[in-house]
């Protein structure tokens, strides 16, 4: 991939770009801090490309104009923060059993309910996880730099049409407002990945063979798409069987993709004693910590940075439970990917948390004070 | 009357779910003759639908067919249409899904006149939960959750869409299917937000309740009930009392927003759509 030209800008403003780069045409919001940049750069940038940019009347409205538009044939993009991803929840659910391609970005600010809207937090990781009822699969990105929300939204799109899932952007108020440089591909190249243009006469929508790409409404395959338990050709059905069968379906996709979806970083000793794990805007503060503490002082420290949080990078984890005394999760909640974290270290690895949640990001000093105790 | 064109239903999903007595069947047969006499293409009709009775419709109709959640039918076809303004899109719906839990989108969709077909099947009661009072449900009459009889007062809806923005609003009744079908053509026709109100018996979930006997009677009731607005508008306002105005309530013209968006934009397209 060519990088030709550094950009300065926000990170709300790289996800917009890197959408667009992927192809992504229509955009449908509804104003809510701190994503708004997000909406008004679409609506700014779109027009100019033959793109749909629509302001729904609401956060529900959205999420369905952005399926809509999809079983359209468009690649398409919404972005919100906390309260309207709960609106969203039930389309978003809607949109995962009826396999329609979509990207959801959720920029993180400070819960519950209002909460403090121009605070950064990191609260919605089990919302994202849970949030829409029922037993769904999710995929979840959450990106520590400008530059990373660029790649991850095109990876995000790119991977949302391959599979037919809705892929959520985990930003944070951080990420989201900061400036940063983004190398940003030739002007006018389309980052696109396309399955394949070519329909099979036999093609079914949900086809029991395994994934289809989806046939846009208006060519002439008359199925049928719903949010009920569906058999192969999207009809309803209520027999145990083919409901047992559904379900396993839309999980099974993210199995057999799963190194394509789940994207970890690790830096640091090769054989550490303390690990960091976290994600978002909190690994910049523990980039530092490795910075001072394994590239200057060699001490036996590593970082694992999750690109991924759904599906959990279980066996990345595991690995280093096996190498490590000690896991450290710093996160700014009350501590919720440190349940996953201790589940699959399975006890071969201390989990310690390490919480911020008044609306300030964790330091370095913060993460290396309480690593100094084991070093 | 003719013959259903089979071409246009899924035949091997039939029969329906409905109830006997249920006029959901004869307002979706009116909906085919209409789509059938407008001559659309096959492949450019989409039905998008809601939850509840009516929304089950859409299932037994061969197109390219959309049911999503409650209330939220018109927000998806808005999106659907702002990225394929060519579909030509009915949006069937129940009383309780348009009004109550979608009531925002109705207005938002007529205040934008997007060239949707919104066609919704009114039988004034939730029919797929067992019988709640919706907002089309006439104060006074019951329902398991209003044992006592209802409190609320009922929407006017077309007069609602009329206030929101929509421009062509009609009504038919399910005794009358000729004129139904002939409006939802007229609907079908019109460019920009139009609404056909099918009023419908529902006899198990609020006929029973409410003592107005069989489907039958219902459908007596309702076709003695209806006055068209042509003859209305020659009688005495106090003779309409309790009567069901049926017909184009309105009709008037205003920009199109699927169009006025494209031609905003310079019809400009580097290929977004995929073709599949």
């Amino acid at each position: 991939m060519a990088e030709t030209k550094p950009v300065l800008m926000q990170g709300n403003q790289a996800c917009v770009e890197g959408a667009i780069s992927a192809g992504v045409r229509f955009y449908a919001g509804y104003p809510i801090t701190p994503s708004t940049e997000i909406a008004e750069h679409m609506a700014v940038r779109l027009p100019d490309l033959g793109g749909v940019f629509i302001q729904m009347e609401d956060e529900i409205a959205s999420m369905a104009a952005v399926i809509g538009a999809s079983i359209g044939g468009m690649r398409t993009l919404t972005a919100t923060s906390g309260p309207g991803f709960s609106l969203k929840q039930e389309n978003l659910g809607y949109a995962i059993m009826a396999e329609i391609p979509c990207v959801v970005v959720n920029v993180q600010r400070m819960g519950p309910s209002t909460g403090v809207p121009t605070a950064p937090a990191q609260g919605d990781v089990m919302q994202a996880r849970w949030g829409t009822h029922g037993d769904h699969p999710v995929i979840a990105f959450s990106p520590a730099s400008v530059y990373e929300t660029f790649y991850l939204t095109i990876a995000a799109v790119n991977l949302s049409q391959k599979l037919r899932q809705p892929v959520i952007m985990l930003l944070d108020e951080v990420i989201g407002h900061m400036r940063e440089k983004v190398l940003i591909p030739e002007a006018g190249k389309l980052l696109v990945e396309r399955s394949s243009d070519i329909v099979p006469s036999d093609w079914k929508p949900y086809d029991e063979k395994g994934l289809t790409p989806l046939v846009p409404f208006g060519f002439g395959h008359y199925y049928h798409v719903t949010g009920l338990f569906h058999d192969q050709y999207g009809f309803p059905t209520g027999e145990p069987s083919q409901v047992e069968r559904a379900l396993d379906r839309i999980h099974d996709k993210l199995n057999k993709y799963r190194d394509e979806i789940v994207l970890t970083n690790y830096i640091g000793h090769k054989e550490p004693r303390v690990v960091i794990i976290t994600y978002g805007c909190t690994v910049r503060s523990a980039r530092a910590v490795i910075k001072r503490l394994y590239w200057q002082s060699r001490l036996p420290v590593g970082l694992l940075s999750l690109q991924t949080i759904w599906p959990f990078p279980a066996a990345e984890v595991a690995a280093l439970a096996r190498k490590a005394d000690i896991i450290v999760v710093p996160e700014m909640n009350m501590g919720q990917i440190v349940g996953e974290v201790e589940r699959y270290a399975r006890g071969e690895a201390e989990v310690v948390p390490l919480n911020r949640y008044d609306g300030e990001m964790i330091t370095p000093d913060q993460i290396s004070e309480l690593i100094g105790r084991w070093l | 009357m003719k013959q259903l064109t089979q071409d246009f239903l899924r035949t091997k999903k039939l029969p329906h779910i409905w109830c006997p007595g249920c006029g959901n069947g004869i307002v979706t047969a009116a909906l085919v003759r209409a789509i059938e006499r407008a001559g659309f293409n096959q492949r450019d009709v989409v039905i998008v639908s809601g939850i509840g009775c009516s929304s089950r419709a859409a299932g037994y109709l061969n197109f390219n067919t959309l049911h999503t959640t409650h209330g939220r039918a018109l927000a998806f076809a808005t999106g659907l249409k702002m990225a394929r303004p060519e579909l030509i899109i009915f949006v069937i719906m129940g009383d309780g899904d348009c009004s109550a839990i979608g009531g925002n989108h109705f207005i938002h969709a007529a205040r934008r006149n997007i060239d949707l077909n919104a066609v919704i099947i009114n039988n004034h009661i939730y029919g797929m939960t067992g019988g709640q009072h919706s907002p089309l449900t006439p104060a006074g009459m019951k329902a398991t959750t209003a044992p006592r009889g209802t409190l609320e007062r009922a929407f006017d809806l077309l007069e609602l869409a009329r206030g929101a923005g929509a421009t062509f609003a009609s009504r038919g009744i399910a005794a009358q299917p000729r004129q139904l079908e002939q409006l939802i053509v007229r609907a079908a026709n019109h460019k920009g937000f139009s609404v056909v109100e099918a009023l419908s018996p529902c006899p198990i979930s609020y006929g029973r309740r409410n003592k107005l006997g069989g489907a039958v009677d219902m459908l007596r009731e309702m076709k003695n009930n209806a006055i068209s607005v042509e003859k209305a508008s020659e009688m005495d306002p106090s003779e309409l009392e309790g009567k069901i105005l049926t017909g184009v309530i309105y009709s008037t013209e205003a920009p199109e927003f699927s169009e006025e968006y494209y031609r905003l934009i310079g019809n400009r397209t580097d290929g977004g759509t995929t073709s599949g």
